[in-house]
């Protein structure tokens, strides 16, 4: 019987066996692909997710610039269809959840006060995973068809093999095996944020004492942890019936497709929470802070975060209202789905009144968060019509439902994703973006998101479907189309702005002053951009919004009374990256990049049937795992 | 006293948030163009039941929807920072009474809602039954429907084009060979989906006459855009006129010499055509027995006229995408037709089917 002492004995021998010296850069270019630090990683994630969201955006273009007009040229029926699967399928892989990772990653530590995530190497495999994912879903392109099934890829049109020709090319091939990888990565992402916040907290930081940000985090990674499982047993069912004639969704050999919506939306509701609960996250930390008031009932908003997150397991089957499930099902899953609403509606009220009675600065961050309140409840509110099942038939697939969730999607998570940019940019870069320009973007995304997503409303009771990549002149669209096409572009000028002020501020911004905004908040207790060990002494917590309390404190009205500078209170100075520091961190490594790269490498292998490569790409797997194994999270202090 | 300068602020404030309000909520007064395919314009009783259970809740959501948006720009128009102000906003944490009522207040609301929800669910969901109901199977192919009367005294295929008689309940019953497709008349119904190993069952009872559109809204491939249908709603004895016609059978001599016709090309590997005492070829495609009858055609996409169908004839694959889909009509020009033998079948489905050959011009 091996004993645990033996167990130990074991792990620890093999530290001499190096392979290869273990990398020590922490900084260079070399240092990226080597670091397990979770702000180099969130910045990775970061910048990966809005090169996606500008291919993702560019293909939004193109779609509507197809449908600016009836019987659009600009796009094939073929490319149409990659287009707006692609558009779907990236918008929400591979912009929404690596930029909640993103953020997560860079602030989760820094709110509760810790030095890192509790599994560092993991951190940089999910990252790994996610851009390898990414590029191999869209590698695509050029190896015989991007995916072409729609982000929900329903079976059968999906899972029928490609000799049938249901579907021109290999695309849900790579989609199924790229979102795969994909789910792996997020789960790798979801273990490491949960255990984080739950044994990292900074002396003193109770739950309750927790910022809502990383409450909301937490229960995103616990929906991630749960809803990728059914998703990647749906998607792997899917390749097997394609590629080795397994019948899972196959209904003339006794499959059942609707088996797979049933699986694909158990994964696919939880994931809508998944998307909007890390920009609820990031507005409930910016409208105290612009507002100088705590958040109006942080724990019934935290409750209400929760409740979601539970209810949210709930709810799946209303994408399902027009499959003739029949009415006692429908009638349940129209009353959770009722019920959902409820927990939504008490975080805007909760929100507003925040704001209420404050000191509004309607600085850039601000207005967005704003926006996110207004337009998100636009978008709840025409969910909650869909609850109504009878009216859902009428809406479900057309233009009024594509209205409904990019109100909520767009108006509400990409709002709260540019608010929260340039909230922390100060924090993450040591500089402030540009307010003129950041209010420049703020107006042209309200006015260009509104003109192109308002309109749709009406064209889906007017009767236009989704996914269509023509429409016939005499069925009186053409006005909203081509209003939702101009709107379109003023969106793209708005981003435009955004990436204009980044250039401008990298060039020549102002420097950051140490707390630009008069946070709240542990992460501007340390220097911006941080060190790499974030805090030099871990800061004992004692209130919620522990910075805020070391600042002001209240009087016996309520009112607010500004402490005396003190040194609880003080900010330390900036330290040069690679300064010399004596603060035992993680070491980088190499594995978790090799682990990753071996995946694409597999997928490959299952799509062409090449079962060499398949090998080829165990292989890499097997050896970046046991490398990884018998590797120590850090070395020793020589 | 408020100064002049934020008194015009002020005016113009509240004016443009008027107007803008006035702008949207006049928008949505508006039903929308007159296209046979508008939720709004419902003709059917299932159609008009669901747009009257949706209204109010619609313009309860409207009202909501406005006072929250009005509630933001308010808070932070109203609790701005003016420059040089160094107020100390009282540090309010919650308030149970406030928290509360925003809780239960909307549960009321939803509970009100979900009654009428729930009896309209049930209601939908009964398949009428009696002599008069009529009875349709639809077969979603990609990409077209082909609909077969099973009636007793009234059995034959057609497709994409629906003849239903008013205030008649028509009980569809939806299945699919291929992928999920959803059967769709918005003037008439709500959609249903047409899941393969799943037959489901859809009522439509049109109100009026008139020509109702839909089409294919669920996702099915290459030209999901391009399988559309329409139920033209007639009076009774029109109705009994077009079944009759329908069952008609064609000459055998028209028969023979569809066969002549379509010989070299194989059409009768798809396609169907019935006289007296034969039922020639297969039920992949659309049934041609009657198709001269027919106002449109290839999904309901093209207008039945012989430029359209020659051309269609010559190179269909070229007129609406497919790819590599196995069962699809192949483009003949490239087998060697050409344009005079594409136009030879055209006149004779468009001319020879029809029951009535002066619908057409180009048939004189």
């Amino acid at each position: 019987m091996t004993t645990v002492e033996d167990a130990h004995a074991l792990v620890k021998t093999p530290v001499h066996m190096r392979i290869l010296e273990r990398p020590r850069a922490t900084t260079g270019p070399w240092s990226w692909f080597t670091t397990v630090d979770h702000k180099k990683i969130a910045i990775m994630y970061a910048t990966s997710a809005m090169f996606f969201f500008l291919v993702g955006g560019i293909e939004a273009l193109a779609i509507r610039l197809q449908l600016a007009a009836p019987a659009g040229t600009i796009l094939s029926a073929a490319r149409y269809n990659e287009f707006f699967t692609m558009h779907g399928t990236t918008m929400v892989f591979l912009m929404g959840m690596p930029l909640a990772a993103a953020f997560g990653n860079y602030f989760l530590p820094l709110m509760i006060g810790a030095r890192d995530v509790a599994f560092p190497r993991l951190n940089m495999f999910g990252y790994w995973v996610f851009l390898f994912g990414g590029i191999f879903v869209y590698s695509g392109f050029v190896f015989g068809g991007a995916p072409d099934g729609g982000w929900f890829g329903y079976a059968p049109l999906t899972s029928t093999p490609l000799s049938e020709g249901f579907l021109p090319g290999r695309g849900a091939d790579f989609w199924a095996v790229g979102l795969i990888m994909l789910g792996i990565g997020s789960v790798a992402t979801a273990v490491n944020f949960i255990v984080t916040a739950l044994n990292m907290r900074a002396p003193g930081m109770t739950m309750m004492k927790m910022p809502v940000f990383v409450w909301m985090m937490l229960v995103v990674a616990f929906l991630t942890l749960f809803a990728m499982p059914p998703l990647t047993a749906a998607l792997i069912q899917v390749f097997m019936d394609r590629n080795f004639h397994t019948n899972f969704f196959n209904a003339t050999a006794g499959g059942d497709p609707l088996l797979y919506q049933n699986l694909f939306w158990i994964f696919g509701h939880p994931e809508v929470y998944i998307l909007i609960l890390p920009g609820m996250a990031i507005v409930s930390e910016i409208l105290p802070v612009f507002s100088r008031k705590p958040l109006f009932g942080y724990s019934v908003v935290v409750f209400s975060g929760i409740a979601i997150g539970f209810l949210g397991w709930g709810v799946w089957a209303h994408h399902m209202f027009a499959t003739g499930i029949g009415p006692v099902a429908t009638s349940a899953f129209s009353l959770s789905t009722m019920l959902i609403g409820i927990p939504t509606g008490v975080k805007i009220f909760n929100w507003l009144a925040t704001v209420w009675g404050g000191q509004v600065r309607l600085k850039t961050p601000m207005l967005f968060a704003l926006g996110f309140i207004a337009q998100f409840t636009i978008g709840g509110l025409s969910g909650v019509l869909h609850s109504i099942v009878p009216a859902d038939t009428q809406q479900t697939d057309t233009y009024f439902v594509v209205a409904h969730f990019h109100y909520v999607l767009f108006g509400g998570l990409v709002f709260a994703i540019f608010g929260g940019i340039y909230y922390w940019y100060p924090k993450i870069f040591g500089k402030m973006l540009n307010e003129t320009l950041g209010k420049l973007n703020f107006w042209l995304m309200v006015i260009g998101f509104n003109l192109t997503f308002f309109p749709m409303h009406f064209l889906g009771f007017e009767g236009q479907p989704r996914r269509t990549y023509t429409y016939s002149k005499g069925m009186g669209w053409d006005a909203l189309n081509l209003m939702a096409t101009i709107g379109a572009f003023v969106i793209a000028l708005s981003v435009l702005v955004f990436l204009v002020n980044v250039i401008f501020t990298a060039r020549r911004g102002d420097l950051a002053p140490e707390d630009p905004w008069d946070a709240r908040t542990l992460e501007w207790l340390t220097s911006s951009p941080p060190p790499e060990y974030n805090f030099a002494e871990i800061p004992v917590v004692t209130h919620r919004d522990e910075f805020w309390h070391r600042k002001y404190t209240e009087d016996d009205e309520g009112r607010l009374v500004k402490l005396p500078a003190s040194d609880a209170a003080a900010i330390p100075r900036r330290r040069e990256p690679g300064e010399p520091h004596n603060i035992h961190m993680p070491s980088p490594s190499y594995w978790p990049f090799v682990l990753a790269l071996g995946l694409p490498i597999m997928g490959y292998g299952f799509v062409f049937k090449w079962w060499w490569l398949l090998a080829i790409g165990a292989l890499i797997t097997f050896f970046g795992l046991n490398a990884w194994t018998i590797e120590p999270a850090s070395e020793e202090h020589h | 006293m408020l100064d002049r300068m934020q008194r015009l602020r002020r005016g113009a404030v509240t004016t443009v948030g008027t107007a803008t309000l006035v702008a949207v909520l006049a928008s949505c007064g508006g039903t929308g163009p007159n296209n046979g395919q508008n939720a709004l314009h419902p003709a059917g009783s299932s159609a008009r039941k669901i747009l009257d259970l949706m209204n109010p809740f619609f313009w309860v959501a409207v009202v909501v929807g406005a006072a929250v948006v009005g509630m933001t720009i308010y808070v932070a128009v109203r609790f701005r920072e003016r420059p040089g102000e160094d107020r100390s906003p009282v540090q309010t944490h919650g308030n149970i009474v406030l928290e509360v009522s925003w809780t239960i207040i909307p549960f009321l609301i939803l509970a009100v809602m979900a009654v009428p929800t729930v009896a309209t669910i049930f209601n939908l969901a009964k398949i009428p039954k009696g002599p008069n109901v009529i009875h349709v199977n639809v077969d979603a192919r990609q990409w077209f429907w082909q609909y077969e009367y099973t009636d007793k005294g009234a059995q034959f295929f057609t497709a994409n084009e629906m003849h239903i008689p008013v205030h008649q309940p028509v009980v569809l019953t939806l299945t699919s060979p291929n992928v999920i497709h959803s059967f769709w008349v918005p003037e008439l119904a709500g959609k249903k989906d047409v899941v393969p190993g799943h037959p489901n069952t859809l009522t439509i009872e049109a109100n009026r006459t008139g020509t109702f559109l839909g089409q294919c809204a669920e996702y099915c491939g290459l030209s999901h855009a391009n399988m559309r249908l329409r139920v033209i709603a007639e009076s009774k004895s029109d109705y009994a006129q077009w079944i009759r016609e329908q069952q008609t059978p064609l000459p055998e001599t028209a028969v023979s010499r569809f066969n002549t016709l379509a010989k070299p090309w194989g059409c009768t590997t798809c396609h169907s055509i019935t006289s007296a005492t034969k039922d020639v070829g297969a039920k992949i495609g659309p049934n041609l027995t009657h198709v001269g009858d027919r106002d449109a055609f290839a999904g309901d996409i093209y207008p039945m006229q012989l430029d359209d169908l020659t051309k269609w004839i010559y190179d269909a694959p070229g007129r609406k995408p497919a790819g590599p889909l196995k069962s699809w009509m192949p483009a003949f020009a490239k087998r060697g037709m050409t344009m005079g033998q594409a136009q030879e079948i055209a006149k004779f489905l468009l001319c020879d089917t029809t029951t009535n050959p002066r619908l057409h011009p180009e048939c004189r």
